[in-house]
């Protein structure tokens, strides 16, 4: 033990000064991220190490705390809440495997090693712009219904939310989740490697009221959803998708939409990969073909053999990932673990998961915990007993249309693993070593 | 006597709940929206279909007329001869590079439709002002953009009727999602 870990013995949750002193430490050495419970950074197991050595020890008799013996914060007559400043260090955070040379078209994930249940938390769902984040006023954002249509209609916002409403649970995902590995271990954390991914209650209205009401032409096939941002990011949606159960959102997680998530209007297609959710949506035009836009040729299309590319491949394909412990945390010594993590499809409801510890060799299933929703993130738990020696383990997840979750391996097997690669749903492991460092372990 | 009246009334009230669930699903008989014309969606209706090239606008440029443009409004993102820039890589060349190991995606060898890069010029460039160029610049920029790609002449003058006529190197090159592809195995026990 260093000099420097030894300082951090008496640890004081109940001291913003020591807290922050302790905090600096711990970022001086290993990666803010992965401070947890009992999956903690190396400087807090170091010191969790010693208190093992000694439980047999009586705990030190208790002092009354600080905050029993003062008055609390006054009530903010008028406020937003925000999370307690000891959780400062959970973030969005960008990519930190290649550098983008300008933060408008960009992205940011979530910390999915801190989500405790389903509900992804609105100021950590994670993010994609193709132009920067526009500030549109409510009062002047309209919808308008066009092509062929028997009579083009325009909504304003207060128009749109005089509609009855419906409630949804369900996951987002970006295509691009997972890019950075597929065949190399390029990131450290399960935010980096799967952050591209929320879930939460998405409210509006059904896209195919509308379309009710506007009156399709016959030989309408595709809708045209485009965004009212710089880019005027758009995408081709089928006709049968539409009526089926997309949504015009307007509201997430209890409150409005932020404005990083499409404010005050978004597209909604549940299980779909997430571009093709339409932010801060302003147009639907309808086409008896689709549109062959850049967004759908020359992005977010899959490599295939032979020099090809898969098109409209839309559908979230069934996944799971341990979250804890995941990349960057360590274990304390020998003992029970909890594994949790999250598993989806975008096809259905999660069916099973289950969990190796041997690099798949071998299996055993973990419990999911209820709801177990359409197209939502599902919460698995599997109890470990770790003996100490090197392990790797990872999930396997099953949905309701039998699909099994594939190794990298499998996918490679169908399709071109070059470049920038979308729709990576593979498998993925991460190893404990013999002294509880948890790593990537993807290749 | 107490407990069997709320049983009845908790019934009822079930009963109503279930016939409400059917009445407050459906698609309610209201129309909150205004009617509005083509004709005045025309600012918004800026999308380019393809192959058909449907939603190209009247209007025409060179490649001359583009590169001109190019150096003012786009030179210090893409770079000279939309080589690669500040910010964003090479638009020129890549057509071949799909059967290697490092595919080259650029307007000339990713796009199926030549209509396409109109698309998205009019819709997302420049990124600092997207939707200030009138149509002549698009079609301007455009040609430029496939003269350096070698696919129409210096000369060449895009219209609607010229561009969408323009073969693509990846005409062929896309498959339609066909997916689940990878049929995996739920093994349990001695796998691998």
């Amino acid at each position: 033990m260093t000099d420097k870990q030894k300082t951090l013995q008496p640890i004081s949750r109940g001291s913003p000064e020591k807290y922050t002193e302790r905090m600096a430490l711990e970022e001086g050495t290993i990666k803010s991220s992965s401070r947890r419970s009992f999956l903690s950074g190396a400087a807090t197991a170091a010191a969790a190490a010693t208190v093992a050595s000694t439980t047999s020890a009586l705990a030190a008799p208790l002092e009354v705390q600080p905050s029993s013996k003062s008055m609390g914060r006054t009530t903010v007559p008028t406020g937003y809440g925000m999370p307690s400043k000891y959780e400062a260090d959970v973030t969005r955070n960008r990519t930190d495997i290649f550098v983008n040379k300008q933060n408008f078209s960009d992205w940011s994930m979530t910390p999915i090693q801190h989500q405790q249940g389903i509900v992804t938390p609105n100021g950590l769902m994670f993010e994609r712009h193709h132009a920067g984040i526009p500030d549109i006023d409510p009062d002047t954002h309209d919808l308008v219904i066009h092509g062929m249509v028997r009579q083009p209609m325009k909504y304003s916002m207060s128009d749109l939310m005089r509609y009855p409403s419906v409630s949804r649970f369900h996951f987002m995902e970006c295509s691009g989740n997972g890019l950075t590995d597929w065949l190399s271990v390029k990131s450290d954390t399960v935010q980096q490697t799967h952050g591209l991914l929320s879930c939460t209650q998405w409210t509006g209205v059904p896209v195919s009221w509308l379309l009710d009401e506007v009156g399709l032409e016959a030989g309408a096939k595709w809708l045209l959803f485009e965004g009212a941002d710089g880019s005027a990011h758009a995408r081709s949606i089928p006709l049968d998708k539409a009526m089926d159960d997309a949504l015009l959102v307007f509201a997430a997680g209890g409150e409005m939409l932020r404005p990083e998530n499409g404010y005050p209007l978004r597209g909604f297609m549940p299980g779909w990969e997430g571009n093709t959710s339409v932010k801060w949506l302003r147009r639907i035009k309808v086409s008896d073909q689709p549109w062959h836009l850049r967004s759908e040729t020359a992005r977010y299309t899959d490599p295939m053999p032979e020099g090809k590319w898969r098109q409209f491949s839309m559908e979230m394909e069934c996944k799971s990932v341990i979250t804890n412990p995941s990349g960057g945390m360590q274990l304390q010594g020998p003992g029970l673990y909890e594994i949790q993590g999250f598993a989806w499809s975008g096809r259905g409801k999660v069916s099973s998961v289950d969990i190796t510890l041997d690099g798949g060799k071998s299996w055993r299933t973990a419990d999911l915990e209820g709801p177990v929703m359409d197209r939502c993130l599902t919460r698995f738990r599997y109890r470990w007993n770790w003996d100490g020696g090197p392990a790797k383990i990872a999930s396997r997840a099953l949905d309701s249309t039998g699909y099994v979750q594939p190794t990298v391996a499998e996918l490679a097997s169908e399709r071109a693993i070059v470049g920038f690669v979308q729709h990576h749903n593979g498998i993925f492991p991460w190893a404990v070593s013999a002294s509880g460092e948890v790593t990537n372990a993807i290749a | 006597m107490q407990l069997h009246k709320i049983a009845i009334a908790g019934g009822l009230a079930f009963a109503l709940s279930l016939g409400g669930a059917l009445a407050n699903s459906s698609k309610p008989a209201v129309s909150f929206g205004t009617p509005i014309t083509e004709a005045d969606v025309a600012a918004w209706d800026i999308d380019v279909q393809t192959p058909t090239g449907k939603g190209l606008p009247a209007g025409s440029g060179t490649a001359a007329q583009g590169k001109e443009l190019f150096d003012a409004q786009c030179v210090a993102c893409h770079g000279a001869d939309a080589g690669g820039g500040s910010q964003y890589g090479s638009m020129v060349g890549g057509v071949g590079s799909f059967v290697t190991e490092k595919r080259r995606l650029t307007p000339g060898s990713m796009y199926p439709y030549a209509p396409i890069l109109f698309d998205y010029i009019k819709r997302a460039m420049p990124m600092t002002a997207p939707q200030s160029l009138s149509n002549d610049e698009v079609y301007a920029l455009t040609a430029y953009i496939y003269a350096l790609n070698e696919l129409v002449a210096e000369d060449a003058v895009l219209d609607a009727a010229s561009l969408a006529a323009i073969e693509m190197p990846n005409r062929d090159g896309f498959i339609v999602d066909d997916r689940p592809d990878a049929a995996a195995v739920r093994c349990m026990d001695d796998c691998e």
